[in-house]
């Protein structure tokens, strides 16, 4: 256990750019053990049977249903997995925390509730809060007896979260800081109990507090929102309200260290509920599928509602790729950390900021398309409320939108890696100029049996790195320091970033299973392997030259060239596959 | 009070369910299995009995590797240890006579006041187990039961009879009871429960540990042919003047077609 928070030895974040992993190296869904999966159906049989038949009452908002049930989630222990055991928590991995996540799915309104309580309303007090602080509240947030929420937001500044215009000053006799201001969008904000607001002490030291119900806070009224419509979501007024000076979190004017850091949690656990949403949508299409008749047959029988089937496959199936491989990275540098160490947890999460981006970004597009074409398989009835598609539909939306929106995270991740490289951590400029001479060189595979099957895959990855540390290296030439201004550039290179990461993470999976189980034992995944990993190649390519023809860079348009790696393979049959498989199953199999 | 629970894996509820290769049984690849309804209220109800009185429960299951997952739920919930009867010997048990003459056996040297199953299996439903067991070790039984009431040496329990009838009897223990699914309200296993039922014993009892060989495994019952329903349709012309067809309608619909 590392004793600094210096000391902590990980594989760096971003650095799957240029660095080759083995399929071994990496953590999968297959890796998940029997003890979470029980967790997980702890967690699902708590949906099924208790949130899922009060949902009437969950929609209209019956804040007394909501709490009932956050206690009862308590004494089962869901919400306090990432809890300290020191605390009244489990202190478990962050993969447990993502397998019950997933199945939260199941009811996303009641999703919103405790996911903004766990995340973003008790995960701040456990990195940052004072040892008084943590015994005062986090059993009592661990036992579903107070609510928490997470007040950043404000009518003036969302994406822009420092410029918030909330003000702390502290009172006279030097006991309380006064709190004034308004904020917005606050999940749980008509019930809860605990928030943690974001002021600017003086006007200009962004700081956090932890602010207890009661004088002084005043919760606006519910939002009439898209989707979600069982969460409470409320503006907050704070009229000189008093908050003891014990109660600041963290230090004065490190605020920003905090909401940036939670974000990078609240990413990943968002990520996993978008994969749970996946496959629950999915799974309803299916059986709609193969139950709705027309022309004398399933519409399941038809080639492109069965593209849709396997499309909606292949993403629950990258899906999981990803974030199980982040999820087992940032858990095996957190087990050579001290958990107890607030300073080397975020550290650790820091270190893996793009790859948390990369799971909200992907994850809550995935999820997008899949809920379209679920209410395209559902037909007429996609559009009515009697059935699920139209809420899944709706739901879904905000996923792009919040825990910093699809556009802040892209350009999270373009200039994290610009910024990495130009300091040094990462060696992606010389990556990328060895990968070019690689090439030219006339680059084989070394191949062993295992890859056999995969060469062309492999390959491909390969050229997509490649493409897309050129890419980045090229920016970097035209814009230098100015690259963060040039948001198309930045979003294109975060577009191949997230295309490599994708279908590399599928791709070592698969390979895994390959040599564990043999071909006959997971076409299917080999079929969505293949698929993916050429259209993802295809898009990367695109992005490349996008990025080079931008800004004239003939040598970079010429490496291309040279990086391409094309090969098809019959990817209608092979779809076809793919959704005869999940249609038999009746619903996602693969994990 | 010591209890033991008698629990069986199932293929779960929302299975779709094919014909095996073979036609004498559902094809077993790719269903998911979950613990038997009934077995779980039973097991449900012994762990309240112990709440109540103290006492230790124990689990008992047969079935193939996969069973632990059910076992290790048990535990997880709040039985204190298990046997798990996992043994290619036992595959040859496939009647409710093998299968409770394997459970007696491994229960020769247990001391317990109640053994409790489920009244029925949701796959097979014979319904049989328990009380050959009962007949085996020469315990008193009593089936259906909906509500267990033990009193010092001996435990009050009421049946569920036909037409809404009850009926309370009285036992002496140990005793063997099969519990009527519903008769509780089934608990979750809280997440420390399951972390904590990595640290309790599964005894694995293979086929020899307890005296047994397949012989004395055969089963007396062998399923000849398993089939889905066949659905058939039949078209019938109710004759007669309009209100007595009427009638007669409504008496099929709720008697024959029993969709009202
Ligand atoms: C249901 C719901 C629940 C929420 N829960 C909470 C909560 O519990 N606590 C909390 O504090 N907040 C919460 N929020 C607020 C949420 O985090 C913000 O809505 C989000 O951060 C975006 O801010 P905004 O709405 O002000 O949009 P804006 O920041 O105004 O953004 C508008 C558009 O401009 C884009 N944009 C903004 N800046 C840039 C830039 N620099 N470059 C490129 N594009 C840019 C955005 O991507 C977006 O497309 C919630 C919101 C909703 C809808």
């Amino acid at each position: 256990m590392a004793s600094k928070a210096e000391d902590v030895k990980s594989p760096k974040g971003g650095s799957f750019l240029i660095e080759d992993r083995a399929p071994e190296a990496i953590f999968t869904p297959e890796d998940i053990t029997e003890e979470q999966r029980m967790f997980a159906h702890t967690a699902e049989e708590f949906l099924r049977k208790e949130v899922i038949p009060r949902e009437d009452a969950i929609y209209a908002k019956d804040y007394s249903v909501h709490r009932e049930l956050m206690q009862k989630a308590g004494e089962l222990g869901l919400l306090s997995i990432d809890i300290p055991e020191k605390y009244g928590g489990l202190g478990l991995h962050k993969v447990s925390s993502a397998v019950v996540g997933e199945q939260f799915a199941l009811q996303s309104s009641f999703a919103g509730t405790q996911s903004s309580h766990v995340n973003i309303g008790t995960l701040p007090i456990v990195f940052f809060g004072t040892e008084a602080q943590k015994q005062k509240y986090l059993p009592r947030l661990a036992s579903g007896e107070w609510i928490g929420a997470y007040a950043l937001t404000e009518p003036q500044s969302g994406s822009d979260a420092l410029a918030a215009k909330t003000k702390a000053v502290l009172s006279d006799d030097g006991r309380h800081y006064i709190l004034n201001g308004q904020k917005m969008w606050i999940t749980n904000g008509g019930f809860a109990d605990l928030f943690t607001v974001f002021a600017k002490v003086d006007g200009e030291k962004f700081t956090a507090f932890l602010v207890e119900r009661g004088p002084g806070l005043v919760s606006g009224h519910e939002e009439k929102k898209l989707g979600l419509d069982g969460s409470s979501t409320t503006p907050l007024m704070l009229e000189d309200c008093h908050v003891p000076v014990e109660n600041v979190l963290g230090e004065i004017g490190r605020g920003h260290k905090i909401a940036f850091n939670v974000l990078n949690i609240g990413r990943l656990k968002l990520g996993a509920r978008c994969v749970g949403t996946m496959k629950l949508s999915l799974l309803q299409s299916v059986q709609y599928a193969k139950e709705r008749h027309q022309f004398g047959q399933p519409i399941a029988n038809f080639g492109l509602i069965k593209h849709k089937l396997a499309e909606m496959t292949i993403r629950a199936y990258v899906g999981e790729s990803i974030l199980y491989r982040t999820l087992g990275m940032i858990d095996e540098a957190l087990d050579q950390a001290d958990k107890d160490d607030p300073a080397q947890v975020l550290r650790v999460l820091e270190q893996f900021a793009i790859e948390c981006s990369i799971i909200k970004v992907w994850e809550s597009e995935a999820l997008a398309y899949v809920v379209d074409e679920e209410v395209q398989v559902f037909g007429g009835y996609g559009y009515s409320k009697d059935y699920p598609a139209e809420r899944a539909y709706r739901d879904a939306r905000i996923a792009r939108i919040y825990e910093g929106t699809n556009e802040i995270n892209r350009i999270v991740i373009g200039t994290q890696l610009l910024r990495r490289a130009i300091s040094g951590e990462l060696s992606l400029f010389e990556a990328a100029e060895s990968a070019v001479k690689r090439r030219t060189a006339g680059d084989t595979l070394s191949m062993n049996t295992a890859n056999l099957a995969f060469s062309e895959e492999v390959l491909m990855v390969r050229s997509a790195k490649s493409m897309t540390l050129a890419s980045i290296s090229a920016a970097n030439r035209a814009y230098g320091d100015g690259a963060r201004n040039e948001q198309e550039v930045i979003g294109l290179i975060a577009e191949m970033v997230m295309d490599v990461y994708a279908m590399e993470s599928a791709l070592l999976r698969t390979q895994r299973l390959l040599s564990g189980r043999g071909l006959e034992n997971c076409g299917v995944q080999v079929d969505v392997t293949r698929v993916f990993a050429r259209e993802a190649a295809v898009r990367v390519e695109r992005a490349a030259r996008a990025v080079a023809s931008e800004i004239e860079d003939e040598e970079c348009l010429a490496a291309i060239d040279q990086l391409v790696q094309h090969s098809s393979i019959k990817s209608i049959a092979a779809r076809r596959r793919i959704a005869d498989a999940v249609i038999n199953a009746g619903r996602y199999f693969l994990s | 009070m010591n209890i033991v629970v008698c629990l069986k894996q199932v293929p779960k509820k929302d299975s779709i369910l094919r014909i095996g290769s073979d036609g004498k049984w559902i094809d077993e690849r790719d269903i998911s299995y979950e613990m038997s309804e009934a077995d779980a209220y039973a097991l449900e109800e012994a762990l309240r009995q112990k709440e109540k009185h103290g006492g230790e429960v124990i689990v008992v299951s047969l079935g193939p590797e996969r069973a632990r997952q059910s076992i290790k739920e048990a535990l997880a919930k709040g039985a204190d240890r298990a046997i798990h009867l996992f043994d290619s010997v036992f595959d040859t048990a496939t009647d409710s006579a093998a299968v409770a003459r394997a459970i007696s056996a491994a229960l020769k040297d247990e001391k317990y006041d109640l053994i409790l199953t489920g009244l029925q299996s949701d796959d097979y439903g014979f319904a049989q187990v328990g009380l050959i067991v009962a007949e085996q070790l020469g315990l008193p039984s009593a089936t259906i039961v909906m509500e267990v009431q033990p009193e010092d040496s001996a435990v009050r329990v009421k049946r569920e009879l036909e037409s809404g009838w009850f009926q309370w009897v009285r036992l002496p223990m140990p005793a063997l009871l099969t519990i009527q699914s519903g008769i509780n309200q089934l608990r979750y296993a809280t997440l420390k429960g399951i972390m904590a039922a990595k640290k309790k014993e599964i005894r694995e009892v293979k086929a020899a540990d307890i005296g047994l060989t397949s012989d004395d495994l055969k089963p007396g019952q062998v399923i000849e042919r398993a089939y889905l329903p066949e659905k058939t349709k039949r078209t019938e012309f109710i004759e007669g003047k309009p209100a007595e067809a009427a009638a007669k309608l409504v008496e099929k619909l709720r008697f024959d077609a029993r969709v009202i």
